[in-house]
Parts: structure tokens; sequence; C-alpha cells
């Protein structure tokens, strides 16, 4: 019984010195408030991650000219409802449809426009 | 007695290898920091540790290693909406050597190419001719040029081995495209 107890206490001492490492999975979440708030709905996150797994890069930064720096495209809702950027999956065909707002406009309240993540771009001292 | 002691210790130690390599290593949604905690779509949007914990992990950045989850088929983005586009896949590398003192830099077109279309980058980012962009590291890390996507979406710029990765012939000199395809 006392060999047991010393070897758990040997394998709670291992796992005290794993570090508890984090990934941070947003890693280029892209937040968009530049009209949101404003117009009372939440502000938007799109999550790259999400998007990757099932469509390359070029797909929405060409095809869909979706432009590279958080909130500079010029999207709004009534482009989307007109089958633009977003909306050209999130027709209810391709992608949920969207009149679900939550999904997408799910971010927490006074979040900023911008590229948040584990390691950012667009700027010094963020790697 | 012996039996059971095993079990245990099994039990504990795959506990252990989860809490360090499972799902429960990403940040979940409603801590992020982002996302409103009190919002509907928490327990309905997926959560990226079902996603990332499956693909081929990582040392860097998101504990991903995208390209190596794309060539092992592991996610197949398609590249149209549609997905009736063919990949335009290129083999060419660019070695460019203005790079003292660090090692030469040796882009490989490929795995660009297997993630996106030629347009992406020609010629909005960069012009298709050798040495005709002046990209520094100073530019990189405003991100621009390699740096547009390095960092945010593809591997950090911590990671300097993996671009410069080639043992300069000679130093200085012009860059050079080489491989299957090169003119």
């Amino acid at each position: 019984m006392k060999r047991w107890s010393g070897r758990l206490l040997t394998m709670f001492v291992i796992a005290g010195l794993v570090p508890a490492v984090v990934a941070w999975a947003e890693y280029a979440d892209v937040t968009i408030n530049t009209q949101s708030e404003a117009e009372g709905v939440a502000p938007v996150i799109f999550p790259h991650w999400f998007h990757r797994i099932r469509f390359q890069c070029s797909v929405c930064h060409v095809d869909l000219d979706i432009r590279m720096g958080a909130g500079t495209t010029g999207i709004t809702m009534e482009k989307l409802i007109d089958g633009q950027y977003c909306g050209a999956c999130h027709n209810g065909n391709i992608a949920w449809s969207i009149d679900n707002c939550d999904l997408c406009h799910s971010g927490r309240p006074g979040l900023e426009t911008g590229v948040k993540g584990g390691h950012e771009t667009m700027g010094p001292g963020l790697y | 007695m012996r039996r059971t002691r095993a079990i245990i210790l099994l039990i504990v130690l795959s506990a252990l290898a989860s809490a360090v390599v499972g799902a429960g290593n990403w940040q979940s949604l409603k801590d992020d920091g982002l996302h409103d905690p009190s919002n509907p779509a928490i327990g309905v949007l997926q959560e990226p540790g079902a996603a990332l914990s499956v693909l081929a992990p990582d040392g860097a950045g998101n504990k991903v290693d995208w390209v190596q989850s794309l060539q092992q088929g592991l996610i197949a983005p398609r590249p149209s909406l549609d997905g009736d586009k063919e990949p335009e896949i290129r083999e060419t590398r660019v070695v460019m050597k203005n790079t003292y003192p660090m090692l030469y830099v040796t882009f490989p077109h490929k795995p660009h190419t297997q993630w996106m279309s030629c347009e992406a980058c020609h010629d909005r980012i960069f012009v298709p001719q050798v040495d005709a962009n002046p990209i520094n590291m100073g530019k990189i890390l405003e991100g621009e040029y390699c740096g547009l996507c390095h960092g945010a979406v593809s591997f950090p710029l911590t990671e300097c081995n993996r671009c410069h990765n080639t043992n300069p012939a000679s130093l200085g000199g012009e860059s050079v495209v080489t491989g299957e395809g090169a003119q």
C-alpha cells in the first residue's frame, strides 16, 4: 500500500511538471464590429480555422473578393442577402442561412474589429 | 491486486495524456475572450477542440500542421464554392539569397498552391519575377508579403528555420527558381 501511494505521489509530481499548454484555436479569428453594435446586434466573429477545413483560401479571398484586412471589405447585411461575400455560402444551400443571426453575431460587447489569436500579424510586438 | 493497480495506472496515464494532447487542449469558445458566453450560439457552434484534435499536430501556432493535414488527406478543402475546379499545383521552388546573415529562404510553391490559386498572391502581393519583390523581415513582421498569412493563419514568424532552411552555396548572388516547370 505504501509503495502504491508513493507511485501515486510520483505521478502527481510528474503531472505538475507538465506545463498547462492551452492552444488558442482562434488563431486569426476575425472580429468585426464596424457597424454591429451601433445597429444593436452583437459583434461578428469569423473563425478562420473552421472555414479553412472546408474551403481553400482563394475561394473567399479571390473568388468572393473578401480582403485580407479586418473590416476593410465593407460587408453589410444587404450585400449578404444579395448573395455577396458570406452570403455566397450562407444561403441555406451550401451553409446555414443568414437568418441564424446569433451564429455570427456572437461576440462579447465592446469587441473591437481586428484579427485575434495566439499569434497576430498586422503590427509589431504581437508575436 | 497487481492487475487492478495496472488498470488504475493506465486510466490515470491516459487521462494525463488526453489532458496534454487531447481536445481539451484548445480553448473552448465560451472561454476564448471573444465569444459572449451567454450567446445562444455557444453549444451550437463547433468547438475548436472537436475539429482540431484529429488533425496533424504541430508545436507552434494553433498546434495544427495545416499543410500536413491537407497532404495526409485529413482535410480536403474545396478549391471552389461548388468544388468542381481543379487546383493548379506548381512544383517550383524559389530560392531567395538576399538573406544574410540568415540561411537562404526556399519558398515551395507546392504546399502554397495546394491551399490557394495563383491569383491569391500573383500579382497583387508578389510580382511573379525573381528578385522583383522588395521583401524584408521588417515588412513581413508588419503584416506585408509572407506576413499577410504567416503569423495569422499559417505558421508563425517565430519559426525562422522553416523558411530560412537552405545552406548558401555562396554569399550574395541572384535568387533562382528551381524544380519541375522552372524556366
